[in-house]
């Protein structure tokens, strides 16, 4: 007999399927406050419990506790509760508004809204951000115009891409918000590029790219990591881990390491893993990686942990590939409950003033709906031109477009 | 004005591009001390410092992306793909981002990026080191695709290239990097120091993207060709006798339609040459284009020389090559259709 017997396929499977009870005994959580928090000129080495760890400011009483906490004042968290508010009922309504034909697509942020809301507060103006469709937040974080996001959705004729892009697909430069191509982690390494563009230039401006668990597997995610390490770019590499990608878990695209942050420990890149539902250890996390790489001192990756509690689109039915409970049994919570009770605990906030706030945030909404749908839907009122098709190719038409153009008969 | 060969001529234009815009940035696989591997780069980092030319790590896609998001910054990327036929990992970053990025955000963001890479066969390359791509960046809307014949036109559509505000694909036929090769393997190529478009400035200039150069006048065929092709063309009319007119397109996208239109409507026979693959090349785009636009002047059935269609080979790359005879004999075909 051979020594070795025949071998065998691995395909790794989530610990549960619908129908089954929801399991997240495998998401190890440690105690709030409990991960010491490093100088930001540390060594990488030093720091590789940090990568398997997960950095908690709120407790399950709401404090707020532990070295990365005391970063914002009560105003400065109101206003971050504001902005989570902001994009729970913005979803809310533009995901009805697809449903009612009023745009062909859309994608929610629910329960990951800590992530960007807080993320962009770290920033300064003027950094760049490589966002992919799921960051919404550093928009409305910014205060960009709720109304040209939703002109963008429905694609009408104030949409600032004329009809030519995806829904949800927002460009800003004024707000440092990169186009989203709707490619996935593509632009995670244009995120490494302006940020050398940044240092070439001796500028002060940072930039920071965004990726999923899921697309962490394809090879820019890679390349992004050797750009990054080889040239100390200041850039901070942020991997959004929702736990799904669609229908895959995320267990497909991590393999045999033990978390997606431990990817940067191969490329000598300071890794931190973050409670993404935690808006007060989120914002702690970046401002620390933005001090790294505003004081050239390089990239930093970080972790997201969190939970994709909605589809991915308005175009998949989670409740085929998950337990439909699964969302409630995820262990880190909800990120605008959790505020919300920090911010009672603290004084500054309460049921009454929240439900308050409820109401006429949706209220805003509403109105910027109503102003936007004024100039058109998908297939309803003002839409972009059909000369729009052809220009904005080239800076300047070439001679076969415009023959194109006059054939289609503009 | 200088003698240089196409390889000074590309770094010229690069030396030139650098010393007037610091936002123009070079790198690429071996580019920054070295010089690289055609040595086109070569005294670049040591005149403008290793923060505007550097080596860049294996990763095509790694220095297509990295370029792109420079270009969002507000630099002029000049990067280097080795080969032509290494783009394909940067082909992601070109088809569906550099190409769309000033489309897709109705210009909130730009590309001006340029990729230059040394293309096409008769280096005894074998597949991987010979390829000539290039209809895989014409069918990219949002692509400038420019194949240049000669020093004088590489320095100036460079240039071009370098000051264009969309993203620009330079495809340098290597066999031409050093002598005017015709496709006659068998004998030593002259240099370019002994040819007129040697010929080349050696301070700013530019030549327009997308105008096509007639490099001889003919009233009986019209050949139209790009690159190396250029110079096997216009042996194989030395060498046939036959009155043809040769284009040489320089810029593929924008293509300069006037000038073919003009020729073959004038003449009322074609043939077009190059060395990629026939099926699907370009040349099936320039056969279209003649027979849409001159289809009541021709005399005779439009006629392509173009590599076989399979892998380039390495031993029997003479058989390979479209070179003069088979351009010849294209030549007698539609003379005698």
């Amino acid at each position: 007999m051979d020594e070795f017997s025949r071998l065998s396929l691995h395909v790794p499977e989530p610990a549960v399927r619908p129908g089954d009870q929801p399991d997240f005994s495998n998401v190890k959580i440690p105690k709030a406050g409990s991960v010491p928090r490093p100088e930001v000129d540390v060594e990488p080495e030093a720091i590789r419990d940090l990568a398997y760890s997960i950095i908690r400011v709120l407790n399950r009483e709401g404090e707020a506790v532990g070295p990365w906490a005391g970063l914002l004042s009560d105003e400065e968290l109101l206003t971050g509760l504001r902005h989570m508010m902001l994009l729970r009922a913005f979803d809310a309504r533009m995901l009805m508004a697809q449903r009612q034909g009023k745009t062909s697509f859309y994608m929610q942020h629910l329960g990951e809204e800590a992530v960007s809301c807080a993320f962009r507060r770290a920033l300064r103006k003027g950094d760049m951000n490589f966002p992919t469709y799921r960051q919404a937040g550093l928009l409305i974080a910014d205060d960009y115009p709720m109304v040209d996001m939703m002109n963008q959705i429905f694609s009408n004729e104030l949409d600032p891409c004329h009809g030519r892009q995806l829904p949800v697909m927002y460009t800003s430069k004024e707000h440092g918000f990169f186009t989203i191509s709707g490619n996935l982690a593509t632009q995670y390494v244009q995120a490494v590029g302006w940020a050398m563009a940044s240092a070439i230039k001796n500028d002060t401006r940072i930039a920071a790219g965004w990726i999923g668990d899921g697309s962490t597997a394809e090879s820019d995610f890679h390349s992004s990591l050797v750009f990054a390490s080889t040239y100390k770019a200041p850039v901070i590499l942020n991997i959004v881990n929702n736990q799904w990608a669609i229908s895959t878990f995320q267990g497909i695209a991590r393999g045999g390491s033990g978390t997606f942050a431990a990817r940067g420990l191969g490329f000598g890149i300071p890794a931190l893993r973050v409670d993404g539902n935690d808006y007060l250890a989120v914002y702690a996390v970046a401002r620390w990686a933005a001090k790294r790489a505003r004081r050239n001192l390089g990239p930093t990756l970080i972790e997201y942990v969190t939970y994709r509690v909605g589809a991915h689109s308005t175009s998949d039915d989670p409740s085929a590939y998950r337990p439909k409970t699964e969302s409630e049994a995820w262990p880190l919570g909800d990120p605008v409950l959790r505020l919300k009770k920090h911010l009672i605990l603290r004084g500054a906030w309460s049921d009454e003033r929240h439900a308050q706030a409820e109401a006429e945030i949706m209220d805003q909404v509403i109105q910027a709906q109503k102003e936007a749908e004024s100039h058109g839907t998908l297939h309803a009122g003002g839409r972009p031109s059909v000369r729009d098709i052809f220009e904005g190719v080239y800076a300047e038409m070439p001679p076969h477009i415009r023959r194109q153009r006059q054939k289609a008969g503009y | 004005m200088a003698r240089m060969t196409m390889i000074e001529a590309v770094r010229s234009a690069m030396d030139v591009s650098m010393g007037r815009d610091e936002d123009v940035v070079v790198f690429g696989e071996d580019v920054g001390y070295f010089g690289g591997v055609f040595r086109c780069t070569q005294g670049l980092q040591a005149k403008y410092g290793k923060t505007r030319c550097f080596d860049a790590p294996i990763s095509e896609s790694g220095i297509v992306g990295t370029a792109i998001g420079m270009a969002a910054y507000g630099l002029k990327p000049c990067v280097e793909i080795q080969f032509a036929d290494y783009m394909y990992p940067a082909y992601d970053q070109l088809t569906q981002e550099a190409a769309r990025i000033r489309y897709r955000s109705n210009g909130d963001f730009t590309c001006p990026i340029v990729v230059r890479m040394p293309t096409g066969g008769g280096i005894f390359g074998g597949q991987t080191h010979s390829q000539s791509p290039e209809a895989l960046f014409t069918h990219v809307c949002g692509l400038k695709v420019i194949v240049p014949s000669n020093p004088y036109d590489a320095k100036g559509l460079l240039i071009s290239a370098i000051e264009d505000p969309d993203p620009v694909m330079f495809l340098e036929p290597k066999r031409l990097y050093n002598g005017p090769f015709d496709g006659h393997h068998e004998r030593p190529v002259t240099p370019w120091s002994k040819h007129e478009l040697g010929d080349v400035p050696e301070g700013h200039y530019s030549i327009p993207i997308g105008k096509a150069e007639i490099r001889r006048k003919g009233s009986t065929v019209t050949v139209i060709a790009y690159g190396t092709m250029v110079h096997v063309a216009l042996a194989a009319v030395e060498e046939t006798g036959i009155d043809a007119e040769v284009i040489d397109l320089r810029s593929l996208l924008p293509l300069d339609l006037e000038t073919i239109v003009q020729s073959v409507t004038k003449t009322g026979r074609c043939v077009v040459v190059h060395e990629a693959t026939l099926t699907s090349g370009f040349g099936g785009e320039l056969v279209a284009l003649v027979q849409e636009h001159c289809f009541y002047h021709l005399e005779a059935p439009v006629v392509r020389v173009t590599g076989w269609d399979t892998p380039y080979p390495h031993a029997q790359e003479w058989d390979y090559f479209p070179g003069p005879a088979r351009v010849g004999r294209a030549l007698t075909e539609a003379m005698e259709a």
